[in-house]
């Protein structure tokens, strides 16, 4: 008996002494990584990288393109696709062990600007004037051009050609202008079909605002014209094309969203970027269409919108050195010309815009918006706001546009104040 | 229950202390007993602090600090700011509150429906199931509780199809004429719809100009939005096949007598449910729905997969909402400020639960 319980005791002060020893271990670990000098990135091993991947061919050339470069330097890398970018980056920016290298949208790189995470490094890349200015913009944080854009997309109007014909049209009636877009979609409407299917979110305003000569935020991210009158106009303008039921939102054409409507031919047009051509060429291989740049605006302003992702690097990453290499490489005119024709995107490199029109003369459409493409909308902790902006645009069509961007003006205006 | 019998081997020889006297305290079997309890219990108590109470902690600190996401939020790169984060989403008009008031209204209508239905149809089944007159019933056991042993994900997955625009939902409604929303896109509410059936679509002025917490009535009187109705039938579907085992372990419980004594009275079925059964059933009953509210006001999963929050933030939950303010919006300490206001949310609850169902028989 005396025994057994001795036996006891001293099992019971080790599970009390592994408590303690875990709990040191846990505090360990924190302090150990607060007061470390290089926090983010992998100190041995090979560099990581952590990329949003769109698919199977996205991943397998990012890999490709990074062997490669282990080939040509000997410095070894991990090309990991993650299920959720944003939610693994800020967990590895929590725990010091961000990737070395990772993709970044234009929100959370302005968020993780902001807090000084993100390693400035552009200016050390290869010809770094060479990427497209609406991009450079993107990715510019106190008048710092940040990271290199690895890719982009544009906006353009698509046209299901036989619908198009069918309605009398020629190619001399390819929209130039608002009311030309307005007639031709009210022409194309048809029976259950829209002319026109936009985007239900502020990506379906926004080029019309721009288009009109308005603006959203400026470029410093520290003021914010959302209410202005030519916005106003111009959100007016789609409410209209939205109640006369010559453009409708994919939710009121059962679909998804506009590239499904467009496909399904729930809708004659639809305007939609890059990303619209894959979905045709793997769901809708049949449907014939055309892609054009977008009207312009009553003043004749042309504009389209913009969307990208950079190549980021922590800035406390103690092996930034070598993960620049590797975004040079990944990022230079050559490799951008071989990630576009194995996955269909468009370079960040206005070098590359000659061979990318030779190789995809069908989509040109959006590489001609790149003089008047404006940067989407972007500003540090903006998501929740954005996606306020997105839900008010759904329900654009019962709603009065004054009302609703003078509403997303006030939230902009306090994230604003809320930044400082 | 090795404890249990040296405590009753113990016994005889406490008393016989107690009668003689005072003892130094700490000596003797029973200290050495304590010391053994602390083990036996320290895997247990060791999972609870490293898992549990100290995340709270942590999490407790995040949201009454400035942390901002990068390294250790206990390192210095993060300030005390008091109640900062807690006021901007409870006292400031803006669009933290906006959100977070329009997530507990959602999940209020969530939970609203999800706790007594899948209560109501977990009892239902195990009633049925209970039946000693029953061929197959342990297929309809593994039927009914098969949606509860599925992946949420997977289960998730299915919906999504099951109710896209062009699914099989909708084409089986048009096929009986019937034109199906775009269940996952319409964030009109319930309550907004039936309103709409008389003829009632703009708010009456009462309702709109006023509110409470910066929505009005006629928003928070909005109901569930079809997109969210669809979660709550995917909730209710796979968690009543659980509480159905629960309630089936306690009708089994009920001794055949107490029927048999209920049927020579002259009872009929539902007296004997109503007046019989269900008393008996009573622990069982406040079990369920006490799983049922934390666990329905936690919803998650269903909302990270299916919705996202969309349409219109009509499928945020406080749950997902401070995961999005977190990860997505980078302000960590409103998003733990969330999740306490959420635990405050279900403390009330539970307690105003429990004085409810509260044993009332004692005063007749």
């Amino acid at each position: 008996m005396k025994t057994r319980l001795g036996h006891a005791k001293t099992a019971a002060i080790g599970a009390a002494l592994l408590m303690v020893t875990s709990a040191c271990s846990s505090g360990g670990g924190f302090g150990a990584g607060g007061s470390a000098p290089s926090g983010g990135g992998t100190s041995t091993g090979p560099l990581t990288v952590l990329i949003g991947s769109s698919g199977p061919a996205e991943t397998k050339a990012v890999t490709a393109a990074a062997a490669a470069f282990t080939k040509q330097t000997g410095i070894k890398v991990t090309v990991t696709a993650a299920q959720n970018l944003t939610q693994q980056l800020a967990q590895g920016f929590a725990a010091n062990s961000a990737p070395d290298v990772f993709y970044l949208d234009p929100v959370s790189f302005q968020s993780y600007a902001e807090k000084g995470a993100l390693y400035a490094y552009a200016d050390q890349i290869s010809n770094p004037a060479d990427f497209y200015p609406a991009l450079k913009s993107a990715f510019t944080y106190n008048n710092t051009f940040t990271c290199v854009p690895k890719d982009w997309s544009t906006l353009g109007l698509a046209i299901n050609e036989s619908d198009w014909t069918a309605a009398g049209l020629t190619d001399a009636d390819i929209p130039t202008t608002w009311s030309q877009l307005e007639s031709v979609a009210k022409k194309l409407s048809t029976g259950g079909r829209a002319g026109l299917v936009l985007a239900p979110d502020h990506t379906g305003v926004d080029d019309f605002i721009y288009q009109n000569g308005g603006t959203l935020l400026s470029d410093d991210k520290k003021s914010a014209a959302f209410d202005s009158s030519q916005n106003v106009q111009a959100v007016s303008f789609v409410k209209t094309l939205l109640t006369s039921g010559a453009a409708k939102f994919p939710a009121a054409l059962s679909a998804g969203w506009n590239g499904e409507a467009f496909g399904e031919n729930k809708a004659a047009m639809t305007i939609v970027g890059n990303w619209l051509v894959g979905t045709m060429s793997s769901d809708y291989p049949s449907v014939k269409y055309k892609v054009v740049t977008l009207p312009s605006g009553p003043s004749g302003t042309k504009a389209t919108l913009s969307f990208t992702n950079c190549w980021g690097i922590p800035a406390s990453d103690s092996r930034r050195d070598e993960a620049v290499k590797l975004v040079d490489y990944l990022s230079s005119a050559e490799q951008q010309m071989t990630f576009a024709k194995e996955f269909g995107v468009m370079p960040s490199r206005e070098s590359d815009a000659a061979a990318w029109t030779r190789e995809f003369p069908s989509e040109t459409a959006f590489l001609q918006g790149s003089p008047y493409a404006h940067a989407d909308l972007a500003i540090a902790g903006g998501t929740q706001t954005i996606s306020n902006y997105d839900s008010l645009v759904a329900q654009l069509a019962s709603s009065d546009p004054k009302t609703l961007l003078s509403t997303v003006q006030t939230n902009f205006e306090a994230l604003i104040k809320q930044n400082g | 229950m090795a404890a249990q019998i040296e405590a009753t081997a113990a016994r005889p020889a406490a008393s016989a202390r107690r009668a003689r006297g005072r003892r130094p305290r700490g000596g003797g079997i029973r200290g050495r007993e304590a010391a053994a309890g602390w083990l036996f219990t320290a895997p247990a108590v060791l999972m609870i602090v490293v898992f549990l109470v100290v995340p709270i902690l942590m999490a407790a600190w995040v949201s009454v600090s400035d942390w901002s996401g990068i390294g250790n939020p206990f390192g210095g790169g993060a300030h005390y700011v008091g109640t900062r984060n807690y006021s901007a989403l409870l006292t400031q008009g803006g669009l933290a509150r906006q959100q977070l008031v329009q997530s507990i209204t959602n999940n209020f209508y969530y939970v609203l429906l999800v706790v007594p239905l899948q209560t109501v149809l977990a009892l239902f089944l195990a009633v049925a199931l209970n039946r000693r007159r029953l061929a197959g019933r342990g297929f309809f056991r593994t039927a009914y509780y098969f949606p509860s042993v599925t992946s949420t994900v997977a289960i998730s997955i299915v919906f999504l199809f099951l109710f896209s625009g062009s699914g099989v939902v909708n084409t089986i409604l048009g096929d009986l004429g019937a034109n199906g929303p775009t269940w996952f896109a319409d964030p009109n509410g319930l309550i907004h719809l039936l309103l709409g059936v008389f003829g009632v679509h703009t708010p009456p002025a009462a309702l709109a100009n006023h509110g409470l917490l910066g929505q009005s009535w006629w928003d928070w009187l909005s109901g569930p939005s079809i997109a969210m109705t669809v979660i709550i039938v995917l909730s209710i579907w796979t968690t009543s096949g659980t509480f159905m085992l629960i309630f089936l372990a306690a009708l089994q419980n009920i001794p055949a007598e107490v029927e048999e004594a209920a049927i020579m009275d002259g009872t009929n079925a539902w007296q004997r449910m109503r007046r019989v059964t269900l008393p008996m059933l009573r622990p069982t009953l406040f079990l369920v729905l006490t799983l049922g509210l934390i666990g329905c006001w936690q919803v998650f999963d269903q909302v990270y997969i299916m919705s996202q929050g969309n349409p219109s933030g009509t499928t945020l939950t406080p749950a997902y909402l401070s995961y999005l303010t977190s990860f997505g919006n980078q302000q960590w300490g409103e998003g733990a400020a969330i999740s306490f206001l959420l635990f405050a949310i279900i403390v009330v609850l539970t307690v105003l639960q429990r004085f409810l169902l509260r044993e009332r028989d004692a005063g007749r």
